[in-house]
């Protein structure tokens, strides 16, 4: 009986544990590495905004990148001229149908949308392999493919920092062709940057979540030794 | 169980405690909520400050800008209009603009940084109808014979001069209120901060 | 026991004690009080399991009040807004983002919502466990049945308000379960809809079932079940009854005022409860991705189904019931069957006073039988629930198939099991483990 039970839990878990389809690299960043964020929301804006939204963010939000109203405003407002607005798309998302199929979806909370059942951390490594891994396909009508996310309608955006990849056809690996002006560690870390950045983006006091958990389950912990020293001396009445 | 009916101290030491941290625990509990009721980012972002050009505000005109959702009123007085407002003295009820209804730069004899260009709130400081406006003298507009020129509520009758002083035995309490401002140059003012890139 | 005769508050001649006596002679004040807490007795055995109760009123009350405040900022829209996002999913995004503290308050809820359903399931086994269902306590659970019937809805109407793609596509499939209903199916689907795909006027109507509609019956079901308890009094782990040996002034000799007793102990179970919760709401706000499901940070799009499409995870083990019905019996097609037997698996629960014909009540003196059958049903339950969250398989369809004979012969078994089994003999009085 206790074997058949058993059988029974594990059956399941047998039978589906199955890998997921493409191999993710992990993102190595980190949210609290406020100058690698400076350096993703400058490539966020400089590469990412002129065709994607970021329609749920504050410019006034990239301030607590540690970043004062006049650098935001000079260096990460192209769009937009009061510190308040959202950071809106300069295309409009009908006209970008036309040109992409599909209008570029909103990046705001990205990095959360692309989580997986049980690991909700899964988006950051899907962005970080996603933009590293496009490489060269003359059957798509941008003339670039993603081995992440098949016949994407985005072409390769930083392909002037990482240069041009092809598809081995045997290995089926991706191997640099023409080198872009970053060296592929350069590359990797700009896009960790970038990640990053998303990823702060998606939830922006995540930090502040943190830390005020651990005040609160502090204050919680106290709570408890005091009503539990309350409950004891009510209940040594009780036998 | 106390069955004496009285209580021991250390079981009321221990309720004591226990109140007291829960009590800390209620009040840390309701800031998130009561945060939640004060303007949000986006209220914040649409009441930031507003940079109004009056190059093109001839003598006499007045413009109407909004901030935070209330009309401000930029008016270039002439020196007519400015001549009204010392024999208006006796008549107005804060003469001197005692009441702090405007920052320490505009507590002056025209409430303004600049004698001519009047800014304020145009929101009657009774019950919050906007006047309007009245700058004929007599009774052209409706006014007595003894009007020289300023703005009526038409919610509850209180009228103001020149400078948004409310006339003696008025509805509204105070003078209009002046916002907060800044000359960034000669002909470009922003409304709502009164330090440039603060 | 319950709020019975009482005598009315005399003042001490204080203006506090006026007051009172006032308010006494016109108000059931005292009795209230005392009939529900300070002289309503309940067993002094109540062992871990006996938090839950208390807690789920806890979770009610947080899911209310967060609830009022996410409203002051949420707009039920499918309307696109000027950056080409619905107005509801934006305004959720708006209460994380631009309201202060709006973000702690929605992580409460959507972590409320998992939370109301944890502490629930753990009640109800609780009942499982003593028999807490059994005479004379049937009504007690008929109305814990509907209230956690009215919760499934308040939690599944809730659900489509932020507007993203599991929202969408989650009503989308549950409503067309009522299509399966023959005859009036396709009309009635309508009905529940307001359009012939899930929009704007589902969206209305489902807010006004989630905020006004269903808490007024949750809460006046919950106030019922209250009630009953108070007039049977509670059951307790030896499944004695405390009311067949009282004392002379006819309190019962195994039980305790309700306050102090449990109101300190309850505390203690809500800060530990609290800790639990906090740690999920600041750590984990996304409970991996079972709380809040990720393809729900995508608004919703109805050209555009999710690859894979689960419900959250309260309602899988139900969902994994209706994907294992694929005959059609009797000439009527499998997907009705399905509809049926999703249902049936929650509203059987109902039935439970009258299934069960074991002597005893509590499981410390059933016999091996009713552990295993116990046991199984839980596993079963589990992987049911587990089976809900994957994507439809062959394999997964004959284990649910043979998970879902196990459920209900759990129940349409009992009446001969739970005769069957050995029990031991009953304690007159409590024990204290």
């Amino acid at each position: 009986m206790k074997k058949f039970l058993i059988a029974l839990l594990f059956a399941p878990v047998l039978a589906f544990a199955s890998g997921a389809a493409v191999h993710l690299d992990k993102w190595p960043g980190s949210v609290s590495d406020k100058a690698a964020l400076q350096n993703g929301a400058k490539l966020f804006v400089n590469y990412c905004l002129n065709c994607h939204g970021a329609s749920y963010m504050r410019y006034k939000n990239l301030m607590d990148l540690g970043l004062t109203e006049t650098q935001v405003k000079d260096n990460l407002m192209f769009t937009a001229d009061k510190i308040g607005e959202l950071m809106r798309v300069a295309a409009r998302s009908d006209e970008q149908k036309l040109w992409f199929g599909a209008a570029p979806p909103d990046l705001t909370i990205i990095a959360r949308a692309r989580g997986e059942a049980g690991n909700a951390g899964a988006g950051a490594d899907w962005l970080y392999t996603y933009l590293r891994s496009f490489y060269r396909d003359v059957n798509r009508p941008t003339g670039w493919n993603n081995v992440v996310f098949e016949n994407v309608g985005m072409p390769h955006i930083l392909y002037g920092l990482q240069g041009e990849q092809v598809r081995n056809h045997e290995t089926h690996k991706l191997e640099l062709a023409v080198p872009g002006s970053m060296a592929p560690a350069e590359f990797d870390k700009a896009v960790s940057d970038l990640v990053g950045f998303m990823v702060w983006m998606a939830e922006p006091q995540q930090e502040f979540r943190r830390t005020l958990g651990v005040f609160v389950l502090a204050f919680l912990a106290l709570l408890f030794v005091v009503s539990y020293a309350l409950k004891k001396e009510y209940w040594k009445d009780i036998h | 169980m106390s069955k004496q009916g009285k209580m021991d101290c250390g079981r009321r030491r221990l309720i004591v405690a226990t109140a007291a941290v829960g009590g800390v625990g209620a009040v840390g509990a309701l800031v998130p909520f009561v945060s939640s009721l004060l303007p949000s980012e986006r209220a914040k972002a649409a009441g930031a400050p507003v940079e109004v050009d009056i190059s093109k505000l001839e003598p006499g005109q007045m413009m109407t800008v909004e901030w935070r959702g209330k009309p401000v009123w930029i008016i270039n007085r002439t020196k007519d209009m400015l001549d009204t407002l010392p024999k208006l003295a006796d008549a107005v009820a804060d003469p001197k603009s005692e009441k702090d209804q405007q920052p320490a730069y505009a507590k002056n004899d025209t409430r303004s940084i600049k004698p001519e260009i009047m800014v304020v709130i145009g929101i009657c400081t009774h019950l919050g109808c906007s006047p309007s406006q009245k700058f004929k003298k007599g009774s052209e507009e409706g006014m007595g014979g003894e009007w020289l020129g300023g703005f009526l509520c038409p919610c509850h009758g209180s009228t103001f001069d020149f400078a948004g002083r409310v006339f003696k035995a008025k509805p509204a309490p105070t003078n209009l209120e002046v916002p907060p401002h800044v000359y960034l140059s000669d002909t470009r003012i922003l409304v709502g901060e009164d330090k440039k890139g603060a | 026991m319950a709020a019975g005769n009482f005598e009315k508050y005399k003042s001490d001649g204080s203006i506090g004690g006026n007051v009172l006596e006032w308010v006494d002679a016109r108000f059931p004040a005292t009795s209230l009080w005392k009939g529900h807490l300070s002289e309503y007795y309940a067993p002094k055995n109540f062992n871990f399991w006996y938090f839950f109760g208390s807690l789920a009123l806890l979770v009610l009350v947080i899911q209310i009040v967060t609830g009022i405040f996410l409203v002051m900022h949420y707009k039920p829209d499918a309307a696109v807004n000027a950056n080409g996002v619905p107005i509801a999913f934006a305004s959720v995004e708006y209460i994380m983002r631009d309201v202060p503290g709006g973000w702690l308050i929605r992580y409460m809820h959507s972590t409320g919502a998992s939370a109301f359903f944890i502490v629930v399931y753990l009640h109800m086994f609780r009942g499982l466990l003593y028999g807490s269902y059994r005479k004379p306590r049937e009504l007690t659970w008929l109305f814990g049945v509907g209230i956690f019937l009215v919760l499934m809805g308040e939690a599944f109407f809730g659900y489509l308000l932020p507007w993203g793609q599991m929202s969408f596509w989650g009503a989308q499939v549950i409503v067309n379960l009522f299509s399966a209903i023959p005859v009036i199916g396709p009309d009635l689907s309508i009905i529940i809809r307001g359009d012939f795909v899930v929009g704007d006027a589902t969206l209305n109507r489902f807010f006004s079932f989630h905020v006004i509609a269903f808490p007024l019956v949750l809460l006046g079901l919950v106030a019922a079940h209250v009630l009953a308890l108070h007039e049977t009094g509670s059951n307790n782990p030896d499944g004695v009854e405390i009311k067949a040996n009282k004392d002379e002034n006819g309190i019962p000799l195994d039980g305790i005022p309700f306050h102090p007793y449990y109101t300190v102990k309850d505390i203690v179970g809500v800060v530990v409860f609290l800790m639990v919760f906090s740690a999920v709401m600041f750590f984990a706000p996304e409970g991996g991705g079972y709380f809040l499901e990720t393809p729900n940070f995508y608004p919703a799009d109805p050209l555009k189904t999710p690859p894979h499409i689960a419900p959250v995870w309260y309602f899988t083990p139900y969902y994994s019931i209706l994907r294992a019905m694929v005959w059609n019996f009797f000439g009527l097609p499998a997907k009705l069957w399905g509809v049926v037997g999703m249902g049936a698996s929650v509203v059987i629960f109902a039935a439970l006073p009258w299934l069960d014909r074991s002597p005893v009540k509590s499981i410390r003196y059933r016999g091996p039988i009713t552990k295993v059958m116990l046991t199984i049903f839980v596993i079963c339950f589990f992987i049911l629930g587990y089976l809900g969250t994957l994507s439809p398989s062959p394999m997964g369809e004959l284990v649910s198939q043979i998970c879902t004979v196990f459920y209900f012969g759990f129940f349409l078994g009992m009446p001969w099991w739970s005769r069957m089994d050995k029990f031991k003999p009953v304690p007159d009085r409590v024990t204290m483990k």
